[in-house]
C-alpha cells in the first residue's frame, strides 16, 4: 500500500509537470499579450513593463524561470491585478469555489443515488419513470439554464434566497449549489440505476434471497455496495464537471470563486493567473482521481491495491 | 417414510413479451424424509424452474402460479406470503446454486455470509453465530477456518467456494436442501468431491435433498429416487435402479443412451433428435412425440396419464397401455432391462419375459 501511493504520488508530479509545459506554450498561442489593452502607453513604457514582467525575454527563458518558480510553489504576479501574487489570488478566492463544489458533489450524489436505488427496486413503475424523468432533465438542461431558472423563480419571484453574490454565507451558496449538483444527480441516478438492476440480477442476490433477507436487507446490505463500484469511477471526472462546471454558474451567481477568476483572466491575458488557475484545477482533479482510486479498495477487496503487503 | 414435501399439479407461467410461457404444466411429486431426489432433464425441461418455485424465488412480476400446491409443514408454499416465506427461506428449505464464482456476494467476508442465516433464523449472538459459522466451515472442509473466516470469496478457488456456499444453505440445518446442478461448475475432480461431501452431510444432518443435474453419472452415484423431466411435466419417475435398468419412457431411453458408457464400443454416441418443445405453444399430446420414433397416433392428440410400472414407478407414456402395440427399447436399454429383476427382458435371451 505505502509502495503503491509513492509511486501514484510520483506519477501525480510528473503528470503535474506534463500539464504546466503543455499549459505554458499553449497559452503563447493565444493572440495579443497581458500588455496589448495598456493602450495609453507608449512603446518605451510597454519596453519597461515587459520587463518588469519579465515578458521580454525569450520564451525558452521564460519557461526555465516560470518552472523554477512553480517548483518553489510560486505561482507568480498577476499581470492584471497590480502586482497581487496568484497565489494570493487564489488562497482568496477558494473557499467559495470548494464550499460550492464539496456541497454540490455531496447533495448531487446522494440524492442522485437514492433516485438510483428507488428507480432500480421498483424498475418500471411511476416511480422508475419519475426518476429517469428527473435523471434526463438534469443532463440535457445546462446548468446556466437550471441556474437562471433558480434565480428568477427561487430568487426573484419568490424572495426565498439571495439572488447572487456571497454575502449572506451559507443562504448565498445553496442555489448555486443545487444548480451544480444537477449534474452529478443525474449522472449517480442514471448509474446506480443500471448497476442495481444488473446486480439485482445476479447469482448472490438470489442466493441472498434464498438465505431468507428481505428486500431491504437485500438491496442494502447485498446489492448497493457492489452497484457502488462503477459509480466510483465517474465520480472523479464528475469532480472535475463540478469545477469546470462552476466557471458558468459562478458567473451567473456573481461569486467571487475561481471560476469566475479563471474567466476573467482569460478575458485580459493574464498569463500568471491562467497558469496558476489550470495548474489548480489539474492539482484537484488528480489528487480527486487518486482518491477515488483509494476509494476502489475500500469498496471492492478484489482490487485491494498490492505492493508492500498484499 | 414420510413425506417431507408434496408437489401436486402445479402449474406455473413466465408472462412475456411474447405471450405466456407454460414453464410447468402439472408436475407431481412427493419428497421423502432423509432421502434424495434427482430430477433429470435437458436444458429447459422445467427443472430449476420447479425448485425455484418451490422457493419462491421466481420474480413475482412475470411467474404466476396457475394451478397446484406445494405443501410443506400443512403448509401450501404457492400461497404463503411473502415475509412468511422469507423466514421457511434459509431456515427449512434451503439452496446451492449451479455456479459458485458468481452465487457469492463479492464484496462481502465469507463469515459474514454464512453466518447471514444464522442471525437471521436463530436468536444467537454474533459470537455464537460466528463459532457456528467456523464449524460449518470445518465441517466442508475448509483448511485454517479461524483465520480464512475473515476472507473475501475471490480468496478461494472454485471447489472451495462451492463447499461455503453449502456451509451457508447448510448453516440453520435445513429439512430440504436443494441442489440445482452443484457440481456442473465444477471440474471432474471437484465434482468427485463435492458429492462426497453432500452424502456425507446427508447422512450427517439427515436432510432430503432435490438434486437437479443433467449429469446422469451424478445422479447415478447420489440419488435415491430419480424424476426425469420433459417439456414442463415428470415423464417417468422410480427409484434409481427402477429408471437405470428398466426405464420406461422413450425420452427416458433417449437420454440413457445419450449416456458415454465404458461397456459399449460404439464409436458414434447416440442423440436425441430434434428440439425441446416451445413452450410458449405447447404441443398438444405428448410432449416428446415429435421426437420420438416410438410415437404413436394418439400421442400427437392426447397427453399420456402416469402408468403405473410399480409402487414406485410411473411413467407418463401410453406405450404402457394396455391396448397399446409391444416396441422394443434401443438395444442398450435392453442390454440394461435383462439385469433388472421385474423387467420384461429379465433373464431372457431377447424373447420377452
Amino acid at each position: 500500500m505505502v509502495k503503491y501511493v509513492g509511486k501514484r504520488i510520483i506519477y501525480m508530479f510528473i503528470t503535474m509537470f506534463l500539464i504546466a509545459t503543455a499549459t505554458f506554450f499553449l497559452m503563447q498561442t493565444l493572440p495579443g499579450s497581458p500588455i496589448s489593452s495598456y493602450n495609453k502607453l507608449n512603446d518605451n513604457q510597454k519596453a519597461i513593463v515587459e520587463k518588469k514582467y519579465g515578458i521580454d525575454k525569450p520564451k525558452p527563458v521564460q519557461y526555465a524561470i516560470y518552472m523554477k518558480n512553480l517548483a518553489k510553489g510560486d505561482l507568480g504576479t498577476s499581470f492584471a491585478f497590480k502586482g497581487k501574487s496568484v497565489n494570493d489570488l487564489l488562497a482568496s478566492r477558494i473557499k467559495p469555489s470548494f464550499i460550492l463544489g464539496a456541497q454540490a458533489m455531496v447533495f448531487g450524489t446522494i440524492i442522485g443515488i437514492l433516485l438510483g436505488m428507488i428507480a432500480a427496486l421498483k424498475q418500471n413503475t411511476f416511480w422508475d419513470y419519475g426518476s429517469t424523468f428527473f435523471a434526463i432533465l438534469g443532463i440535457s438542461i445546462p446548468s446556466f439554464v437550471f441556474a437562471t431558472l433558480l434565480q428568477y423563480f427561487v430568487a426573484s419571484q419568490w424572495h426565498l434566497l439571495p439572488v447572487g453574490l456571497w454575502n449572506d454565507g451559507w443562504k448565498s451558496s445553496i442555489l448555486p449549489s443545487i444548480a451544480l449538483a444537477m449534474g452529478p444527480l443525474a449522472l449517480s441516478a442514471r448509474f446506480i440505476r443500471t448497476e442495481m438492476i444488473e446486480v439485482m440480477g445476479s447469482d448472490y442476490i438470489t442466493l441472498a434471497k434464498a438465505k431468507g433477507a428481505n428486500g431491504f436487507e437485500i438491496a442494502f446490505k447485498h446489492a448497493f455496495r457492489n452497484a457502488l463500484i462503477p459509480l466510483i469511477t465517474v465520480l472523479g471526472p464528475v469532480a472535475a464537471g463540478l469545477v469546470t462546471g462552476s466557471l458558468v454558474v459562478e458567473q451567473i451567481f456573481a461569486i467571487p470563486g475561481i471560476g469566475e477568476q479563471f474567466v476573467s483572466s482569460i478575458m485580459v491575458n493574464d498569463f500568471a493567473t491562467i497558469m496558476g488557475t489550470t495548474l489548480f484545477f489539474s492539482a484537484f482533479l488528480i489528487v480527486v482521481i487518486f482518491i477515488v482510486d483509494i476509494l476502489y479498495g475500500v469498496i471492492d477487496p478484489r482490487i485491494r491495491l498490492s505492493g508492500g503487503k498484499a | 417414510m414420510s413425506k417431507i414435501l408434496q408437489v401436486k399439479d402445479l402449474e406455473l407461467s413466465f408472462h412475456t413479451f411474447a405471450g405466456e410461457v407454460k414453464a410447468i404444466r402439472g408436475v407431481n411429486f412427493d419428497l421423502n424424509k432423509g432421502e434424495t431426489l434427482a430430477i433429470v432433464g435437458e436444458s429447459g425441461s422445467g427443472k430449476s424452474v420447479t425448485t425455484k418455485s418451490i422457493m419462491r424465488l421466481l420474480p413475482e412480476s412475470s411467474s404466476e402460479f396457475k394451478n397446484g400446491e406445494i405443501l410443506f409443514d400443512g403448509k401450501d408454499l404457492t400461497k404463503l406470503p411473502e415475509r412468511e416465506m422469507q423466514k421457511i427461506r434459509g431456515k427449512d428449505i434451503s439452496m446451492i446454486f449451479q455456479d459458485p464464482m458468481t452465487s457469492l456476494n463479492p464484496t462481502m467476508t465469507i463469515g459474514k455470509q454464512i453466518m447471514e442465516p444464522i442471525l437471521k433464523h436463530q436468536k444467537v449472538s454474533k459470537a455464537k453465530a460466528r463459532k457456528v459459522a467456523i464449524e460449518l466451515l470445518n465441517m466442508v472442509g475448509i483448511p485454517n477456518a479461524e483465520n480464512r473466516y475473515k476472507m473475501y470469496p475471490h480468496q478461494f478457488s472454485g471447489g472451495q467456494r462451492q463447499r461455503i456456499v453449502i456451509a451457508t444453505a447448510l448453516a440453520c440445518n435445513p429439512q430440504i436442501l436443494i441442489a440445482d446442478e452443484p457440481t456442473t461448475a465444477l471440474d471432474v475432480t471437484i465434482q468427485a468431491q463435492i458429492l462426497e461431501l453432500m452424502k456425507d452431510i446427508q447422512k450427517k444432518i439427515d436432510t432430503s435433498i432435490i438434486f437437479i443435474t443433467h449429469d446422469l453419472g451424478v445422479v447415478a452415484n447420489v440419488a435415491d429416487r430419480v424424476a426425469v423431466m420433459y417439456g414442463g411435466m415428470i415423464v417417468e419417475i422410480g427409484t434409481v435402479d427402477e429408471i437405470f435398468y428398466n426405464p420406461q419412457h422413450p425420452y427416458t431411453w433417449g437420454l440413457l443412451s445419450s449416456m458415454p458408457s465404458m461397456d459399449v464400443n460404439e464409436e458414434k454416441l447416440y442423440a436425441i433428435p430434434g428440439t425441446p418443445p416451445d413452450l410458449l405453444n405447447p404441443p398438444k399430446g405428448d410432449a416428446f412425440a415429435l421426437r420420438s420414433e416410438y410415437a404413436l397416433k394418439i400421442d400427437m392428440e392426447q397427453p399420456p396419464p402416469f402408468f403405473r410400472v410399480s409402487d414406485t414407478h410411473y411413467a407418463a407414456t401410453w406405450l404402457l397401455h394396455p391396448q397399446a402395440p409391444q416396441v422394443e427399447p434401443p438395444s442398450g436399454i435392453i442390454e440394461r432391462m435383462r439385469t433388472f429383476p421385474g423387467s420384461r427382458y429379465y433373464e431372457a435371451t431377447g424373447g420377452r419375459a
